[in-house]
C-alpha cells in the first residue's frame, strides 16, 4: 500500500486537521466528536442540515459544509458510518430552533447509526429531527432482496439544493418534502477501472485484471451488475446513461447532470465522459440545464466515473444557482 | 445455576476481545470478499474499547453490559455497532439481578438479545447474516437443559454450524447483498465474529 499519509489509525483525524487549516474561514472542526461544523454557529431560525457517511469519499461531506449546502458533516472511519455520539452532538450544535434535517445515504451501516441517532435525539432533547434516505443508484435492479438501492451521486445535488432552500428560510417540513422530490426524480449509475485500497486494511477491496471494468459499482467499491472487459468512453457512457433513462423517464428534460470521478480518473477523462454523456442525452431529446464534472463523491483513489441526472424545473434550478460556498462547491457567492 | 457477578462478564467480554484481535486480519478478509474490508479492524476498534472498561466500577452486570454495548455503538460505526451493540444493550436489559442465574434466564436474556439484532437489522434466517448463526444458537441453548455450561456449549456448536451454512447462500441484506448470486461460496463475516462471540460464553460462562 503506497498511501500519503502518517499512520492508519488516524488519517481521518489528520486529513479533518488539514481541512480545517485550509479552509478555516468557512468550517470548524470539533475533533472531540468529530464534527465538521459551519463557521459562525447555528442560525436562529434556519433549519440545520446535517449529513455524514464514512469518510473517502472527499470532497463530500465535510466539503459541503458552509454557505448554501450543510451545516455540519459527521466523517466515519474510512468506508464506515460515523455513529449516533457524533450525529447527536452535531445535531445539537446546529440547530438554530427550526429543527434539523439528516441526509442519509441508503447504507445498511448509515441508516442505523442515524437511526439510532434520531431515537437518541427524540429521548434525550427536544430537537425536531427529521431524516431522508437517498437511494438513487439503478445499478441495484432487485431491490426487494437487497438492502435497497444505495445512495450515491444524487447525494450531492440534494446537499446543494436543499442546501439553498434551507438557507431561504423553508422550514423543516417543506425541505423535507423537497428533499424527497429531489430524490425521486434523480438517479445515478456509476463503474469502475480500478479498485481502492481502506488503509486499515491495507489491501485493495477487490481485484480486478488490467482488461476488466466493473460497472454498476458502489462508492466504497461494492460490486455493481456486471465485470466486463474495458471499453471505449462512448460505449461506458452507454452503459450508465441507458439504464438511467429506462429507469425513469426525463421526458424532454432539462436536467441538471454531473459527470463525478471516483478519485482516480483525471479530468481530461472526465470531459470525455461528459461530451458522451451530452452526446446521448441530445440524442434522446434531453437539455442538460446545468453540470458538475469534477470529483465531488468518491471512492478513495479508485478509478473510475459517475453519471447522476436529476429531472430540474424553475424551483429547483434557482436552488441550485443559488449562493453556495463551502470548500468543495462554490459559485455566486 | 451459576454466578452472574461484573466479573464473570469481564472474563466473558474480555475472552471475546482477545478472540475479535487474534482473528481481526480473517474478519476483515472474509469481509473484503463479499463486503467493504473493514469488518474485523471495526471489531477490533471496539472490543479494545470494551476491554479498556473497569469491571468494578458497574454496579451490576447489566450496568456493565449496557455500556458495553454502547461502547460498541460509539466506536465501531458501520452496521457492526449498532447490531453488537444492540445485543449487548439487550442482553444486559434482560438479565436478573445478580447472584445465581438458572440456564433459562441466561437463555431469556440471549433471546433478547437476538430480537434487538433482527429488530434493528431487520434480517431473516437465510439472508446470510449474523441471524444466521444466532438463531440456531438460541434455540440449541434453549433446548440443552439446566446446566449452564452445557447450554453454552450446545449454542456456540449450533452458531458454528449457521455460520457454515452461510457459505452458499446469497446475501439478502447489507453490502454483500449487492452481489446477488456472486455472494454464494463465501462466508458470512457478520455469522463468523458472532460465533466467536458464543464461543467464548461456552468457554466464561458457566
Amino acid at each position: 500500500m503506497k498511501k500519503l499519509i502518517n499512520d492508519v489509525e488516524n488519517v481521518v483525524i489528520d486529513s479533518l486537521r488539514g481541512l480545517e487549516l485550509a479552509h478555516g474561514d468557512l468550517v470548524t472542526v470539533d475533533y472531540e466528536n468529530r464534527i465538521v461544523l459551519r463557521k459562525g454557529g447555528p442560525r436562529a431560525g434556519k433549519v440545520g442540515l446535517l449529513s455524514g457517511g464514512g469518510s473517502g469519499h472527499e470532497p463530500m461531506h465535510g466539503g459541503f459544509v458552509g454557505l448554501g449546502m450543510l451545516d455540519a458533516a459527521c466523517p466515519g472511519e474510512v468506508f464506515t458510518s460515523p455513529v449516533p455520539d457524533q450525529m447527536m452532538a452535531a445535531t445539537k450544535a446546529i440547530d438554530g430552533g427550526a429543527g434539523v434535517l439528516h441526509i442519509v445515504k441508503n447504507y445498511t451501516g448509515d441508516v442505523m447509526n442515524f437511526e439510532m441517532a434520531a431515537e437518541m435525539a427524540a429521548a434525550e432533547s427536544g430537537v425536531q429531527v427529521e431524516s431522508v434516505v437517498v437511494d438513487d443508484d439503478v445499478a441495484v435492479q432487485d431491490s426487494l432482496y437487497t438492502a435497497g438501492r444505495r445512495g450515491v451521486g444524487l447525494t450531492v445535488l440534494i446537499e446543494k439544493i436543499v442546501g439553498a432552500a434551507a438557507e431561504e428560510g423553508r422550514d423543516l417540513d417543506t425541505l423535507v418534502a423537497l428533499a424527497k422530490r429531489v430524490n425521486g426524480q434523480g438517479r445515478s449509475m456509476g463503474m469502475a477501472l480500478t479498485s481502492c485500497t481502506v488503509p486499515a486494511a491495507g489491501k485493495p477491496t477487490f481485484d480486478l485484471a488490467d482488461d476488466e471494468m466493473e460497472v454498476g459499482i458502489g462508492i466504497h467499491g461494492e460490486p455493481g451488475r456486471e465485470r466486463r472487459k474495458v471499453a471505449p468512453a462512448k460505449e461506458v457512457a452507454e452503459m450508465l446513461v441507458e439504464p438511467i433513462l429506462n429507469d425513469f423517464d426525463f421526458g424532454g428534460g432539462p436536467v441538471i447532470a454531473m459527470v463525478n470521478g471516483m478519485g482516480g480518473t483525471p479530468l481530461l477523462e472526465l470531459f470525455i465522459m461528459y461530451a458522451e454523456v451530452h452526446k446521448i442525452l441530445d440524442k434522446h431529446g434531453i437539455t442538460i440545464a446545468r453540470n458538475l464534472v469534477g470529483n465531488y463523491i468518491t471512492s478513495l483513489e479508485m478509478a473510475g466515473s459517475s453519471v447522476t441526472l436529476l429531472r430540474a424545473d424553475d424551483d429547483l434550478l434557482k436552488l441550485w444557482d443559488a449562493p453556495v460556498l463551502t470548500p468543495g462547491l462554490r459559485w455566486g457567492a | 445455576m451459576t454466578a452472574l457477578n461484573p466479573d464473570v462478564i469481564h472474563t466473558w467480554l474480555a475472552d471475546f476481545a482477545s478472540q475479535v484481535h487474534e482473528n481481526a486480519a480473517w474478519l476483515t478478509d472474509l469481509d473484503r470478499a463479499i463486503g467493504d474490508a473493514d469488518h474485523g479492524s471495526n471489531l477490533d476498534r471496539g472490543m479494545r474499547a470494551v476491554d479498556a472498561l473497569d469491571a468494578a466500577s458497574f454496579a451490576d452486570s447489566a450496568a456493565y453490559l449496557k455500556k458495553a454495548g454502547m461502547t460498541l455503538v460509539s466506536t465501531v460505526g458501520g452496521a457492526s455497532g449498532p447490531l453488537y451493540g444492540t445485543f449487548f444493550l439487550r442482553v444486559g436489559g434482560a438479565l436478573p439481578p445478580d447472584g445465581e442465574i438458572r440456564a433459562s434466564q441466561w437463555g431469556d436474556a440471549f433471546e433478547a438479545g437476538l430480537a434487538g439484532i433482527v429488530q434493528r437489522g431487520r434480517a431473516e434466517v437465510g439472508d446470510k447474516t449474523m441471524v444466521d448463526a444466532l438463531t440456531p444458537a438460541v434455540a440449541a441453548f434453549r433446548g440443552a437443559g439446566d446446566d449452564v455450561k452445557a447450554a453454552w456449549a450446545a449454542a456456540a456448536t449450533a452458531s458454528a454450524a449457521g455460520r457454515d451454512a452461510t457459505v452458499p447462500l446469497v446475501a439478502r441484506k447489507g453490502r454483500a447483498s449487492y452481489l446477488g448470486e456472486r455472494s454464494a461460496g463465501h462466508q458470512d463475516p457478520g455469522a463468523s465474529s458472532v460465533t466467536l462471540l458464543i464461543e467464548s460464553a461456552a468457554r466464561t460462562l458457566g
